[in-house]
């Protein structure tokens, strides 16, 4: 470890081969047409492990299976249907157009486009917009109970600043509704011996044999045993990695770990520093605090932001006259006002409190106010609307949001940074596909409100069961050895690992890395970043590792359900990724979409893109633990949305 | 504030298990019951112990991992509330509180407080799906639902899976988890086809486990950290009820 | 070891029978005949207060109705017929339902869960028993009559008159308990068989329970009324 990890090198660019060309409108009939068909008696004898059992894999798997593959699926909770996706609230996109509001595919294709700031792939966008039409129509002949207005007709509602009402939701719930009906196809497909499932498992390793994707190396996480399973294609739909900030509003298992495995492995990792913040998440109240609970956006439609004008107020909320408090963003964004796009709402709200204007026992809180909506439309009106929030909130506070302000605080949220993938989904190893948030495709540097969802399931219902065969036809794999010098070699080194985790023995808990680790990437590469700020983090991370693997603390045997060395393996695999986003960070002097260069925003202190210079991909190439990485750029080219600077003013 | 626990540690399915008493001197009355785990468990490894191993994930009331009975209670004293949701400011500074796993023989305990609720999936598995394969599903509007079935339908969907009804139920039942994945799929047009044979595999699946039977004492419901209404049983026991008679289908 | 991601084969795999919804409908069918019977029962038990005549006809009305085309006591032994497959019924599913509860949780709470749902519930197993071993002690009282101080055959009135007489307090003290222990068992009998055999909306819940309320305290206060009638001297 002698060069600086700062000096990273860059390689020949990437290239999306599957990507086809012609018409966007076309493009996606064009590649269905031109992927090679597996023959169905073929398909039974071919293994495909799909690694996740989220919207994105369990919908794969379903899918896989109903094609007549035999899938082997994984998750780490005890059950698939508790993968993370369960959490989402809001909605999922799709451009029915069933309001009659001028929606098409189009808008929904230019809205994403946009809205992820010129860094995302046409193609892949169109393809996503065009496929929201199948999405509903599936769910709903699932039985996801979507809200419906009296003539038994779906309703829809407009999201997160969206023009058109193209948010399908089901009540708070959308996220769970939509995963239990992937979870119950999946599950019919096990009953009928299309899927075998292996809960609480966690992937450990990726298994290349000849340069291909072969399988997986997994923790059985009860018995503790680590065993390979192999196959002939291997799918990841592992989510994303939010997490890093140990504060996040991703469940508590979330992980990089079987991403990052596979860009060990070869595995080109895209734009890691792209992470979303919410703007309206309950603030931390102490340190015991082990997660963030995000409260729906829709609350800002009524509700006012804002801090007192004075520095240091202390005052309780109701004592604040009101030509002493500064609704900040009605005033800074007179248009939009309340309703500006979440990273510009995260960020003004940063700023009013590292003016020292934050409000709560820590000062990182900003009023969310609904007294003048509980006035002007009545206290039964706001219930009707917001009960359940109001609810949530005081279950965590217990405060009462009809009495006293609400405090919110923005909170990681979303991470659209992910594997490489190609048009097919197919990473940069042969045979290893990457679907949902594990990928980096649709996003850009910004995801708009309900449409992780859809990206989730148009992947895995639609996308991957078409391409994959394409892949699995052409190249002529083989069985695999299990005694192989590869497979052995992978199980040993994940057997290695962990007895090396059991063995140090120090006296620190897993936890606290875990924290000094998020605190650090929340100042450095959160929010706001800069220079100065990401080249600290980049010294402090590779300290803060080294501790971790001299100093770290993990009780208990190997050969048990051992939570505490599940944790710590997760948090070795964060303290290598966190280096790599506060180095693409660094390297991305631009501000776009959710990643803001303090040194690079407009006069008026809005994000200022530099299209000249980054307008493409970072896909990064993984050469040793601490050695400055590659960085292979994958160019962006609009033919159809032209790059233009946004305004909320 | 300070607590003091007793919480059922278990080495693994086989281990006989036994209440141990801890004691946290530094609790906060805004942590949630999950956070007060949290801050015991990192003293426990920090003194070579081994740390009490819960399931857990979302901490936030959706995903159903969390799954403890807290002086009797599956997900403790407040109502409509998971264990991740449950803040100590429910708790008395001093108080003594039993913590356990969820008891069933259906939920072979794991460890500690974990157990193994595959059986529910098992039970999801032998019918509680409608049959849509991906690719054949008619355009979204061509089978307009009522509102009303709408939201019956939603209203049973909304359950998470926890199995705080079988912890709750002094048969071990898990009537209300059946009932709600029944009356969800039932209320809707698309669930028809199969809502016969669907019932009666359930049923039978349930059964096969080792749930006990139903008696309507109503707790489930009251534990049910989603509110889930006893009403759903009623209308399990009439769809099987018909699948059964109308010579559909015997059982 | 607890195998992941298949059946568990440690565990023995066999579907129960009858299944546990068959068991809980032959619990509301068989409970809702002796309910019926319970009523029937009241109802002709409180003829005592239209004085001896009246109900020492009724009471032979029972054994005689239908002759001649019916052959003596035809109704009377239809009746017994079916209750008592009724009340074998019931009392087999629910010792197999409890069998299996059992079975369900061997291993105990250490700390009990409060009542959340309601006691009559929680009451319906040793209710239960308490009623059956009071039905046999009341056969052997007023139909074979072999426990009655009077016991003599077709005077009704008399018969009870002795049993409830204030010195054999004891007596009317066990016919007491042992109603509300019907009372109990009707109150939450009725309202869970309705739950089991009727179209329960969620609306329909408070009604019915509010119906099972009454009918069990109409049909406790009915039958409390007679020992107590005679106790007090009222009916003599
Ligand atoms: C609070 C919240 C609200 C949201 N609301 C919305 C919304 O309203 N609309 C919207 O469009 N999006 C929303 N999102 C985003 C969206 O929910 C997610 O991006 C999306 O669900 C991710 O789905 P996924 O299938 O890719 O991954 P996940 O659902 O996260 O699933 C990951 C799966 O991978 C498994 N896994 C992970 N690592 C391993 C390993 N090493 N070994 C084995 N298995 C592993 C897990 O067990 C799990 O099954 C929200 C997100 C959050 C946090
Ligand atoms: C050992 C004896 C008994 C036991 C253990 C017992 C138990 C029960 C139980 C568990 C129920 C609830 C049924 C359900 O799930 O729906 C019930 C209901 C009922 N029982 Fe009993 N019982 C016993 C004897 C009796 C007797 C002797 C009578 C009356 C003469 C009786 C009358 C009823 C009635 C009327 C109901 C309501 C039936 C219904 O559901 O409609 N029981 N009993
Ligand atoms: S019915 Fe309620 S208690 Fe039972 S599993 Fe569902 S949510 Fe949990
Ligand atoms: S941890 Fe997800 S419901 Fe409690």
């Amino acid at each position: 470890m002698t060069s600086s990890y700062t000096d990273y090198t860059v390689g020949a660019p990437v290239a999306d081969t599957a990507a086809p060309g012609g018409p966007i409108e076309e493009r996606w009939e064009r590649r269905r047409f031109g992927v090679k068909l597996v023959n169905p008696a073929n398909k039974r004898k071919m293994k495909i492990i799909v690694v996740g059992t989220g919207l994105a894999g369990g919908s794969a798997a379903a899918s896989l299976a109903e094609l007549g593959y035999q899938v082997s699926s994984f998750c780490y909770q005890d059950s698939p249907r508790r993968a993370h996706s369960i959490a989402a609230q809001g909605g999922i996109n799709a451009a029915k157009n069933y309001r009659n509001d001028g929606d098409s595919v189009h808008r929904l294709f230019y809205d994403t486009v946009k809205g992820g700031d010129f860094r995302s792939r046409e193609s892949n966008v169109h393809r996503l917009a065009e496929i929201s039409l199948q999405i509903i129509d599936q769910c709903v002949a699932q039985g996801v109970p979507f809200a419906r207005e009296y003539g038994g007709l779906l309703d829809t509602r407009s999201f997160g600043g969206a023009q058109v009402s193209r948010t399908f939701y089901a009540r708070g719930q959308t996220g769970q509704q939509l995963l239990l009906g992937a979870y119950q196809a999946l599950e019919r497909q096990i009953d009928a011996g299309g899927v075998t499932m292996y809960p609480r498992h966690e992937m450990l390793d990726l298994i290349m044999v000849e340069g291909r994707a072969r399988g997986i190396v997994a923790r059985d996480l009860i018995t503790g045993e680590t065993r390979s399973h192999l196959a002939d294609a291997v799918v990841l739909a592992s989510g994303g990695y939010g997490n890093v900030f140990y504060l996040s509003t991703n469940a508590k298992g979330c992980n990089v770990t079987a991403t990052w495995r596979a860009h060990r492995k070869g595995a080109l990792f895209a734009n890691p520093c792209y992470t979303q913040i919410h703007p309206t998440c309950i603030p931390v109240s102490g340190d015991h605090q082990s997660k963030l609970t995000l409260m729906s956006e829709s609350l800002r439609n009524d509700g006012r932001v804002w801090v007192p004008k004075r520095k240091g107020d202390d005052r309780a909320a109701g004592d604040i006259p009101e030509d002493e408090r500064d609704y900040y963003l009605e005033r800074k964004y007179p248009a939009f006002g309340n309703l500006v796009p979440r990273d510009i709402a995260s960020r003004a709200a940063k700023d009013v409190c590292d003016e020292g204007r934050g409000v709560g026992p820590t000062g990182l809180g900003v009023y969310l106010d609904f007294s003048d909506a509980i006035g002007r439309l009545g206290r039964s009106a706001v219930a009707a609307k917001y009960g359940n929030l109001f609810d949530i909130y005081q279950r965590i506070t217990g405060e009462d949001p009809y009495a006293v302000p609400m405090r919110i605080f923005p909170a990681v949220h979303y991470t659209m940074g992910g594997l490489w993938v190609d048009y097919d989904l197919q990473s940069t190893i042969p045979g290893l596909f990457v679907i949902g948030e594990a990928n980096f495709s649709d996003h850009g540097a910004n995801r708009l409100g309900a449409s992780a969802l859809m990206q989730g399931l148009a992947d895995g219902y639609f996308v991957l069961p078409n391409t994959i065969g394409d892949y699995l036809a052409g190249a002529r794999l083989g069985p695999v050895d299990p005694g192989a010098a590869e497979v052995r070699a992978a199980e040993q080194e994940v057997a290695n690992r962990v007895e090396t985790l059991l063995s140090i023995d120090g006296n620190r808990t897993v936890d606290s890395f875990h924290r000094e680790l998020g605190h650090l990437m929340w100042d450095q590469c959160g929010m706001e970043r800069t220079d100065e700020g990401l080249r600290k983090a980049l010294d402090r991370i590779p300290e803060l590792r080294r501790e971790f693997w001299t100093n770290v603390k993990v009780p208990g045997t190997g050969a048990q359900l051992n939570q505490s060395l599940e944790r710590a393996g997760r948090v070795a695999d964060f303290l290598e990724l966190a280096e790599l986003m506060c180095l693409d960070a660094l390297h991305r002097t631009e501000s776009c979409g959710g990643h803001f260069r303090a040194e690079s925003q407009t006069e008026d202190g809005e994000a200022a893109r530099d299209d000249k210079n980054f307008s493409y991909a970072a896909a990064w190439e993984f050469t040793g633990q601490g050695e400055p990485p590659v960085l292979h750029k994958e160019d962006l080219h609009f033919e159809y949305v032209m790059p233009s600077q946004r305004s909320y003013k | 504030m300070k607590l003091n626990l007793k919480i059922w540690r278990q080495a693994g399915p086989e281990d006989r298990g036994r209440l141990v008493a801890y004691r946290v001197d530094d609790a906060d009355e805004d942590m949630s019951f999950l956070e007060l785990l949290d801050v015991l468990n990192e003293r426990l490894a920090l003194d070579g112990e081994e740390p009490v191993a819960f399931d857990h994930d979302c901490r936030e009331g959706i995903c159903g991992a969390c799954s403890m009975v807290i002086n009797g209670e599956p997900h403790g004293p407040q109502k409509a509330t998971t264990t991740c949701q449950l803040h100590l400011r429910h708790f008395r500074d001093g108080e003594s509180i039993t913590i356990e796993p969820f008891r069933a023989a259906a939920f072979p305990v794991v460890r500690d407080l974990v157990v193994d609720r595959g059986s529910l999936d098992r039970i999801v598995a032998s019918g509680g799906y409608i049959s849509a394969p991906t690719g054949s599903a008619p355009e979204a509007h061509a089978t307009p639902v009522p509102k009303a079935n709408a939201d019956r339908a939603f209203t049973a969907a909304a359950c998470i899976g926890c199995g705080a009804c079988v912890a709750a139920c002094p048969n071990g039942s898990a009537s209300l988890f059946l009932g709600a994945k029944i009356t969800h799929l039932g209320e809707l047009p698309q669930g028809q086809p199969e809502r016969s044979d669907r019932v009666v595999r359930m049923v039978e699946t349930h059964d096969t486990e080792g749930f006990g039977g139903c008696t309507n004492t109503g707790e489930c419901a009251v534990a049910c950290p989603k509110e889930i209404p006893l009403d759903v049983i009623s209308q399990l026991n009439r769809d099987y009820r018909k699948a059964t008679t109308g010579g559909r289908r015997s059982a | 070891m607890v195998t992941l991601g298949q059946r568990p084969a440690t565990r023995a795999r066999h579907t129960p029978r009858p299944s546990s919804v068959q068991l809980k409908i032959v619990m509301a069918v068989s409970g809702a005949l002796a309910l019926l019977y319970l009523v029937a029962h009241m109802i002709g038990n409180l003829k005592i207060f239209l004085g001896a005549e009246a109900i020492n006809t009724y009471a032979a009305w029972l054994r005689t109705v239908g002759e001649p085309a019916l052959p003596a006591e035809t109704l009377l032994w239809l009746v017994r017929v079916v209750l008592t497959v009724a009340i074998v019924a019931h009392i087999v599913s629910a010792v197999i339902l409890t069998r299996r509860a059992h079975r369900a949780r061997p291993v105990k709470y250490a700390h009990r869960q409060p009542v959340q749902g309601s006691y009559a519930a929680r009451t319906m197993r040793w209710g239960g028993v308490i009623i059956l071993l009071f039905i046999i002690y009341h056969l052997l009282d007023l139909t074979t009559l072999t426990l009655n101080p009077n016991g003599v055959p077709g005077d009704v009135h008399a018969n009870l008159v002795a049993d409830f007489a204030p010195s054999r307090w004891y007596v009317t003290l066990f016919y007491a308990l042992a109603v509300i222990a019907v009372g109990f068992h009707v109150r939450h009998g009725l309202w869970s068989g309705l739950q089991t055999l009727g179209h329960n909306s969620a609306a329909a819940q408070n009604t019915l329970k509010g119906v099972a309320l009454v009918v069990a305290v109409l049909l406790t206060v009915g039958f409390l009324s007679v020992p107590f009638a005679v106790l007090t001297g009222l009916v003599r």
